[in-house]
This record gives C-alpha cells, sequence and structure tokens, in this order.
C-alpha cells in the first residue's frame, strides 16, 4: 500500500468501446487495483440502454487526494484506452487535449450505418494518422486477435489493460493486477487473463 | 470489486453508488426492501438480495412500484426497518399509496429510494421524484459521494422513525452508476421481531389501526412532523460549505452537481472566490443555516438537476428574509444561466461561473483546434440497436413482413423494455413501432385505437409488451382492451427475465429474489381466463409467426393475444453459447444482383451480418454472431447457412 504520487491529480482517463466488449468489467478491475495501492478512484458509467450496441465510456478518476466528478471535463483527458478504432476518435473529438496519450485496439466493430452503407468507416491507416496528429503518444494494439488466439474475444480489454500498465504512468503492475483477478473471477480464469495481460504489456515496452 | 460478505469494517472499497446504498441499509439493519427494476436503480435490490436471509432480511421484486411500496409499509407497520427503491417513474406509480402513506404515518424506519435520470440516460422521461417529497409533504435527502450515500442511510432510517413517516433518498444516474471509494462501517445484529400492533385507538399511534384519516388532523400531524425534520436538518452532518468567509459567489448544489461545481471551480482556478453550500436535506431546506449562508453573499448560483427545485425554494427563503439578509442577485435555471432540461456535467457549471465572475476558460493552440474539427464528419455514428441474436429483432421483422402483406396500414403500440428501440430507433423496428409511454401503455392505447372503427381507422392495431411489463401494468388495460371489445392483437414478448435491466425475477419465473422456489403466474393463463384467443409460438419461426399475424389481423373483432416466447440472448443460459454456427454460402449469394437489395444488411441490420465491400457480398462476423440462426430465413436466396453447433 505504498501510494506515490501521481504524474497530475487527478489523473484522467476514458476506457471506451462499444456495448458488450467488456468496457465495464475493464473499468473496474482498472480502477481496483487503484484502490488497492490506496488511490481514490471516482469512475462515471454509463449503461443500461447504452449497452445495446451503442457506444460507451468509463470516466476513471485517479486522485491521491479526493473525490472528482464522475464526468471528466472536455479537453481534459490524460489517457485514452479504446477498445474499438473509431471509439478513440469519437472520444478525442470530446476530451483531447495535445498532451493526451491514447491506446487504440484495432478491431473495429461496424456500427449499423456503415453496414447497411449509409456511413464510411475510416480506414485503419486513418484512425491512425488521426490519433498520431491529435495525441502526444499513441500504440496501436490487436488485442481482440491476441484474446481470440487467448480463447475469447472478450479478454482484449485484459489485453488493453496490460498495456496501460505498461505506460508507466500509474503505479500499477502485474502484482495487483493478480490480485483483484484472482479476488474477483473464478480460478479456472485467471491463467487466460494474466497472459491477456502480459501480452498487451509487452506490447507498450517492447 | 464489489460487496460481498466477507469485507469487514474499516475496509476501504470501490463501491457503485447504489452498492454504497445498499451497503447503508445494511448497516442501518434494514429487514424488508422491495423493488421494481429500473435503470438507474436496480443494483440496490440486488445488491441486498445477495444479503438476504430468512428472519434477517427479506428481499422482493415486486410487481410494480407500488406493491413495493405497500410491501415495505406493511414491514414498517409491524415495526421493522424497509425500504422500497425505484427508478424516477416508478414513484409515480406508487404515489397513489405514498399520498395516503404519508398520511397514515410509519412505524418502523421506512424509506422511499428513488434514482432519477437527468438526461434520461437509460429512459424515455426526465421525471424529477425531488417534486414528490415537495407534494407529499415528506423529507427529502441527497447524498453528493459514495460515502455519502452509505453514511445517509443509516441516519434516514433514524429520521424516518424519529417523525415517523416515510424518508424520501433520491440519487441520480451519476451517482448511482458511479463508483468510488467507501469505507465500510458495521453490520448490526440480526433486527427485532416484526409484528403488528393494532388493537388500539384510531387516533393511537402504536396501536391503532393506521389510516390516514381523520384526514384534516392527519394531515395537521404530518405538517408538524415536516417541520421537525426542518429543525432537525438545520444540524445535518450532510450539509457543508466550503470556501471563502465572504465569497463573491455563493454556489447552492446537491448530489451529483455538488462534484460538478467542485471541479467547476477547480477548472477556473476561482477557489478564492467562489464557496460551494452543498446541501445534502433538500427538502424542506433548513431555513436558518441557508440564511446564515446568504447573508455572506450578494451573488448566488443554484446548481442543480433537472429543474429548478432548490432555486425556488432559496428564492422564497431569500424574499421572506429579505429586510435582514439584503437583495440577492440568483443565477440559475430560471434566468438561463444553467438549462432547464438535460444533465449537467463540470463544463456547463464551469461555462456558467465564468460568466457571473468573468473568468474566460482555458483553450488549446489553434492548430489543435484545427485538427480537432477535421475530426467532424470521419467518426460514423453508433446508433443502438438490437442485440445479435435478439428475439425481437426476429418479432418486428415478422410484424413488419405480416403488416406490409395487410397493407392496411397497421401499427405497433410500444411499451417499456429492451424492444423500446424500435420506437426510438425507428430502423430497429423496421419502422412498425409508432407509439411509446408509460409501463403498460401500449395496451392501453392500443384499447383506445382498436375502438376508433367507428370513426372509420380501418388500420390494425397491434400491441407489444414484455413479459415484466406484462405483470406490471398491462393487466388492468387488457382487461380494458377486452371488456370493451376493442380490436386489438396483443403481442407478449416473453423473453423469461426482466431482461434490460439486467434478469431480475419476476411472477412468472420460478424462482424469486430471496432465491426460493415460488409459484409461477402463467401470462396465458391470465390471459385465456379473459375469454380472449391466446396463440403461443417462438418469434424465431419467422414464417410461421407472419402467418399467426396474418390470420389473428384477418379474424376482426376483438382482443387477440400472441405470445412470442424466447429467452434474451444475454441471458445466463444463453450467452456465449451459440445454438448454429452461420455462415454465408458465397457462391449463393448472389450480392448487388439479388433484387433483395440487400435485406439482409441494409434491412434487417444484426450487427453480426456484415457486407464485403470488396467480393460485393454479405458475410457474417463470427466475433459478433449470437448463433441464433434466424438471419438464414430472410435471404430469398438462402444464402445463409446454419449448422448446429457442437455444445462445448
Amino acid at each position: 500500500m505504498t501510494k506515490q504520487l501521481l504524474v497530475k491529480d487527478p489523473y484522467n482517463i476514458i476506457i471506451t468501446g462499444v456495448g458488450g466488449q467488456g468496457n465495464v468489467l475493464a473499468s473496474r478491475v482498472f480502477s481496483g487495483m487503484l484502490v488497492r495501492t490506496g488511490y481514490r478512484v471516482t469512475i462515471g458509467e454509463t449503461f443500461g440502454m447504452s449497452q445495446r450496441g451503442g457506444s460507451v465510456m468509463s470516466h476513471i478518476r485517479v486522485s491521491a487526494a479526493k473525490v472528482w466528478s464522475p464526468q471528466i471535463p472536455k479537453g481534459r483527458a490524460d489517457l485514452i484506452v479504446a477498445i474499438e478504432p473509431v471509439e478513440a476518435l469519437r472520444v478525442l473529438a470530446d476530451y483531447g487535449n495535445p498532451a493526451v496519450k491514447v491506446l487504440v485496439n484495432m478491431r473495429p466493430i461496424y456500427p449499423v450505418g456503415v453496414i447497411t452503407g449509409e456511413a464510411e468507416y475510416p480506414a485503419p491507416e486513418k484512425i491512425r494518422e488521426a490519433v498520431r496528429s491529435l495525441s502526444a503518444l499513441s500504440f496501436f494494439l490487436d488485442a481482440t486477435d491476441e484474446a481470440v488466439k487467448l480463447g475469447n474475444p472478450i479478454l482484449g480489454n485484459i489485453v488493453m489493460i496490460g498495456a496501460v500498465a505498461g505506460l508507466g504512468v500509474l503505479p500499477v503492475d502485474q502484482g495487483v493486477f493478480e490480485t483483484v483477478i484472482r479476488e474477483g473471477m473464478p480460478a479456472s480464469r485467471v491463467e487466460a487473463n494474466l497472459r491477456a495481460f502480459a501480452i498487451g504489456m509487452a506490447v507498450v515496452t517492447k | 470489486m464489489s460487496i460481498d460478505k466477507q469485507q469487514r469494517e474499516g475496509a476501504e472499497v470501490l463501491l457503485m453508488g447504489n452498492e454504497a446504498i445498499a451497503r447503508g441499509a445494511l448497516e442501518a439493519g434494514v429487514q424488508v426492501a422491495a423493488g421494481y427494476p429500473g435503470t438507474p436503480s436496480s443494483e440496490i435490490i440486488e445488491t441486498l438480495s445477495r444479503f438476504a436471509e430468512p428472519g434477517k432480511l427479506y428481499v422482493e421484486w415486486s410487481a410494480n412500484e407500488k406493491v413495493a411500496m405497500e410491501v415495505a409499509a406493511a414491514a414498517s407497520f409491524s415495526g421493522l426497518r424497509s425500504m422500497c427503491v425505484m427508478k424516477q417513474n416508478g414513484v409515480n406509480v406508487a404515489s397513489d399509496f405514498l399520498l395516503h402513506l404519508t398520511g397514515s404515518g410509519t412505524r418502523g424506519g421506512m424509506l422511499l429510494v428513488t434514482c432519477d435520470d437527468p438526461g434520461a440516460l437509460s429512459s424515455v422521461n426526465e421525471g424529477e421524484s425531488r417534486h414528490f417529497a415537495r407534494l407529499m409533504e415528506i423529507p427529502l435527502l441527497e447524498p453528493a459521494d459514495f460515502q455519502e450515500a452509505k453514511e445517509m442511510m443509516p441516519w434516514a432510517f433514524t429520521l424516518s422513525e424519529e417523525i415517523r413517516n416515510i424518508v424520501m433518498v433520491r440519487s441520480v444516474t451519476r451517482m448511482s452508476h458511479a463508483s468510488g471509494n467507501v469505507v465500510l462501517g458495521a453490520l448490526p445484529q440480526p433486527g427485532g421481531k416484526g409484528e403488528f400492533l393494532c388493537d388500539g385507538k384510531i387516533s393511537d399511534p402504536e396501536r391503532g389501526p393506521v389510516i390516514s384519516a381523520p384526514v384534516v388532523e392527519k394531515h395537521r400531524l404530518q405538517q408538524e412532523k415536516i417541520r421537525k425534520a426542518a429543525a432537525i436538518f438545520e444540524t445535518s452532518p450532510f450539509n457543508a460549505y466550503t470556501g471563502p468567509e465572504r465569497p463573491e459567489l455563493l454556489i447552492i448544489t446537491s448530489s451529483a452537481c455538488r462534484l460538478y461545481s467542485d471541479e467547476a471551480v477547480s477548472l477556473l482556478g476561482a477557489e478564492g472566490r467562489v464557496g460551494i453550500l452543498k446541501l445534502g436535506t433538500t427538502w424542506p431546506i433548513p431555513p436558518a443555516y441557508v440564511k446564515k449562508h446568504l447573508t455572506t453573499t450578494e451573488k448566488v448560483l443554484i446548481v442543480e438537476e433537472v429543474l429548478p427545485f432548490l432555486e425556488e425554494q432559496v428564492k422564497i427563503l431569500a424574499a421572506e428574509q429579505a429586510r435582514e439578509i439584503g437583495i440577492k442577485t440568483f443565477y440559475g435555471k430560471n434566468d438561463g444561466t444553467l438549462p432547464m432540461t438535460g444533465e449537467l456535467n463540470p463544463d456547463l457549471v464551469a461555462a456558467a461561473i465564468g460568466r457571473i465572475l468573468g473568468i474566460a476558460p482555458a483553450t488549446f493552440p489553434a492548430v489543435y483546434n484545427e485538427k480537432l474539427r477535421s475530426l467532424a464528419g470521419v467518426v460514423p455514428q453508433r446508433e443502438q440497436t438490437f442485440c445479435p441474436g435478439c428475439p425481437h429483432r426476429a418479432t418486428y421483422w415478422s410484424i413488419r413482413e405480416a403488416l406490409q402483406r395487410d397493407g392496411r396500414n397497421g401499427f405497433v403500440c410500444g411499451d417499456i423494455g429492451c424492444y423500446a428501440m424500435a420506437v426510438l430507433f425507428q430502423a430497429a423496428g423496421f419502422h412498425t413501432a409508432k407509439t411509446l409511454h408509460a409501463m403498460g401503455s401500449g395496451i392501453g392505447l392500443a384499447s383506445g385505437f382498436g375502438k376508433l372503427g367507428s370513426f372509420g381507422m380501418d388500420q390494425p392495431v397491434l400491441a407489444v409488451c414484455g413479459d415484466s411489463t406484462f405483470y406490471h401494468a398491462a393487466i388492468p388495460a387488457l382487461i380494458n382492451a377486452v371488456h370493451q371489445n376493442a380490436n386489438v392483437i396483443f403481442i407478449v414478448l416473453d423473453n423469461s427475465g426482466t431482461a434490460m435491466t439486467g434478469f431480475q425475477s419476476h411472477p412468472g419465473l420460478a424462482v424469486n429474489a430471496m432465491g426460493e422456489a415460488v409459484p409461477m403466474v402463467d401470462i396465458a393463463a391470465i390471459c385465456g381466463s379473459m375469454g380472449v384467443k391466446v396463440v403461443s409460438g417462438d418469434p424465431f419461426a419467422l414464417r410461421q409467426t407472419r402467418e399467426t399475424l396474418n390470420r389473428l389481423m384477418e379474424e376482426r373483432g376483438g382482443v387477440k393475444v400472441l405470445i412470442l416466447k424466447q429467452s434474451c440472448a444475454l441471458s445466463p443460459e444463453k450467452k456465449g453459447k451459440k445454438q448454429y454456427l452461420v455462415r454465408v454460402d458465397e457462391h449463393l449469394c448472389r450480392g448487388d444482383a439479388c433484387g433483395c437489395n440487400r435485406l439482409c444488411t441494409r434491412i434487417f441490420r444484426c450487427p453480426g451480418l456484415l457486407w464485403d465491400r470488396e467480393k460485393g457480398k454479405a458475410r457474417i462476423d463470427e466475433v459478433i454472431c449470437a448463433g441464433c440462426g434466424v438471419c438464414a430465413g430472410i435471404c430469398p436466396a438462402e444464402a445463409i447457412r446454419c449448422e448446429e453447433a457442437q455444445v462445448p
């Protein structure tokens, strides 16, 4: 329970994706790690109807001192974790700033409007370019593909959490992840989660 | 990560606001809790049900909110601590009983916990339950962070016992569904025995019958109780001021808006100029306490969601005290400083403070703003829709086909549940569902539409309703439609649970919130007992469903009921299990040349079906596809093939 000073207080993280990708679970696992390390965490979440294929966002405020608003002010994200590529752009448009760091899982989930042909889904290179130009640091992962190799696409969000730990901007590591996962999940799923975490971590540290 | 029985006093854990409320109730020794599911309130009863034990804590999902309040009141009348839990519009449902309950008063501490949804993030209304506290003359508390959500509950129970009336605790989506650190307190030993003492005189509050008469006398007593509450509120630990001694601007706020206000002041670096008076006791506001703070400043901004509820109270107080405190300038909703609709956030509050104090917000370099603007039009909208494998998509598809064949411009009256998306997002329901109001209003409206034949209306009238909604509020309207011989086809979308809010139990299921085996109340038998025709079917059988619907449309006159039964794709028994491995046979898919105009990916719109632009053919996204196999039935070329999936 050694509590280090944060690089910024509050440190603002947005985890974004599409309903059904495990956004809420990812934000809870990640925040659980920080609470265990001694920080005050506020998570703002929207669920309910947004689960049904809509965009979802979890706002996570990490502070050594106090409870912050469950909504991050516009333009004030320090880190954006996108489990779906265009969601990274959607969140950047509202919460981006020149210092923001962005992690993107490049597996698209096509909006219905794209499937029907009413809307265009931007090409992967265009997404990368836009993210790079709007952020100070960015990483692009194939988290879903890695997760499918591990046997379950939902582990993609754990790959992303591993990547966040690898960035080194927050005092979270494999040890505390393991503790939280062991407490919150059936034993049979622990191993796959640990592997997913390690894969994500390796992407940003290599 | 959430609360469980192992956690001990003093532990600091991450709790959702709703879990904190539940934990607070447990620490207060609540003995009976009843509710009806509704976002954002459902996790309170869900959490309590994990702690339920016979003789210690009884928890139930009631048929509707009014019944939930009555169940909780019975426990209070028997000397037990009880609570009822609902979302904002649930209070409307319960309000008829509430009006009488506030007159009769309570015995064991009793709370009404309501979770409002400013901005209607998961609602089809922006109802403000706070007004019920004023209307019903009962005390109102609003927690402003997670620890407080827990601490407020025992305090509220004590208050209820002190004034012998129900106390209302109001949360909002951004409290209920947000999470934060909470330090746990001790769980008490199981509470006392329940006994309804009722052998006394009508005037005896301890042992008499519990009624709201004699009305005027009981009403007078009730007003005494609310004055007593106001006096207690003067020293409530949930009212607090932070800021300079004589602020240039005083913010008066409550609930999540307190966190937005804090953040806004911090964003503007205006800590030295702005003070924040956070009220946890918001009806009635404690007059002396608020007056004391009004004297410190000339400018007052009230920050709250949704309607100007605190604002009006503060203004009345200021008018009454004007001689002593002087004239104030008020900012808030009435003058347009803050919007009167939708939820607030730190940016809206910061902009309001900035305008009042003349502080310009920080901006990014122009070049960055330019890049941000270039995103416009690049990011495709993500429309909500039915999940892959959802029975409702299949049902609405069959309705669409049947209405097209019928050709008389028939329509569906929608109702509350996931299937409401058919009305909210017209494409999701294939443009068939046209009305959406309160729970049970679909069949109520249909009952009315179904009587308009004498005015020349020849459109088939259909109403849909989920299984939980059926028990909640559809039955009286259905009885009405039957009795009036209204021309209606009533379709029950039975997906075996209260699916939208997370599979809470309802009267049609074999297990209740206590985990006990209970009698199932059969929808078909209820409808059959009304003497109307009842047909049952499987929504995944598209052709059969369509034919049944067309047959029922041809048989004019009276109510016909069609029960379509198929579990929700997210239900525990189905989730993650594919019944079929679905694929598109590229040789059979005729692509754009088919003539179907891409029925599968343009009209049917299941997220699991993709259009491969390079090949010009449909394909299945295996990660998304739920394996229901329904799309095989819509392809005119029979190119979508299903194979029984191996059970792992």
